[in-house]
């Protein structure tokens, strides 16, 4: 892990990543959308509403994941100081941030035929607007460490990690409490080998979108980490010209 | 209820918003790239 937090090296491997991860995403994606909205079957008792859910689940997926990634890159930055953890996890931020709100907006387009309601104060609802709002409570702290100077971000590095306490509670929210949202379509468990509780005909076409938009998300993740290195390193060229032009005004006077 | 009748309508919102969001995500984030790889390069140049 150490060898990849020099930035040369980061950038060579992303400059080659990131249109591979982008165009794979947007390969699989798309076709995994048409798929769940053409051709995949409609459920016995949802009905057609059922294929909101190829965009709904990876979103609520890449919500999570996005502020677990948060909060390795926190922990990276607070104990190691890796250079780029701290870019990798503001670089994750908007991302986690738009699919996080993603998912509220479609769960909600679902719920309203589903459930006879747009929103209701459900443990995996709130708890999934709780991290919307941490999204947004990070987002800005990064920035404020930045405008400040562009320190090293700790108090947004500690929020990162303090706020990953709401990831365990937002996967285990429908199995403490029993409201309307259903229980998991995919849980870790499936990793080992579990039979998913949803039918193959369901479950493809989710797992083809949930891998297309994961690619998506590492690519964009990538686009803004090198945007965010970029700045960094014109802002560095300039503050060390300015400091060499008033060295040699003062070596004249 | 008039929901049920017309589940289709909030499958293409859902689509349409989905679909929208993550490509301004990714236009956004690429011109981003863009801008600021291309003014470190004008930096470096000077």
């Amino acid at each position: 892990m150490h060898r990849f937090a020099n930035p040369a090296r980061f950038l060579k491997i992303a400059r080659w990543l990131t249109p591979v991860l982008l165009i794979t995403g947007i390969a699989i994606a798309l076709p995994a959308l048409v798929w769940g909205l053409l051709y995949a079957p409609a459920d016995w008792l949802q009905g057609e509403t059922v294929r909101i859910l190829y965009l709904h689940v990876p979103a609520a997926w890449l919500g999570m994941m996005g502020w677990s990634g948060i909060a390795v890159a926190s922990f990276t930055e607070i104990v190691w100081r890796h250079p780029l953890a701290g870019i990798a996890a503001r670089a994750m931020a908007v991302p986690g941030a738009v699919f996080s709100a993603l998912c509220l907006a479609t769960g909600s387009l679902w719920g309203r035929p589903a459930w006879g309601t747009w929103w209701v104060w459900d443990g995996r609802l709130t708890s999934m607007l709780v991290l919307l709002f941490l999204y947004f409570g990070y987002i800005a702290l990064a920035r404020a460490a930045e405008e400040a100077g562009g320190g090293s971000g700790r108090v947004a590095a500690v929020f990162g990690l303090v706020g990953a306490v709401n990831i365990p509670i937002i996967h285990y929210s429908v199995i403490w409490w029993h409201t309307l949202h259903q229980p998991p379509s995919l849980t870790p468990a499936m990793l080992a080998g579990a039979k998913s509780p949803m039918a193959p005909a369901f479950l493809w076409p989710l797992m083809a979108s949930a891998l297309g938009f994961s690619c998506i998300f590492g690519a964009v993740v990538l686009m803004r980490m090198r945007a965010i290195l970029a700045d960094a390193q014109a802002e560095a060229r300039l503050r060390r010209k300015a400091l060499n032009v008033s060295a040699g005004q003062d070596g004249a006077e | 209820m008039r929901e049920a009748l017309m589940q289709w309508e909030f499958v293409y919102a859902a689509y349409a918003l989905g679909a929208g969001c993550t490509a301004a995500l990714i236009a956004h984030s690429w011109l981003a790239m863009r801008r600021a790889e291309k003014r470190r390069d004008q930096v470096r140049g000077k």
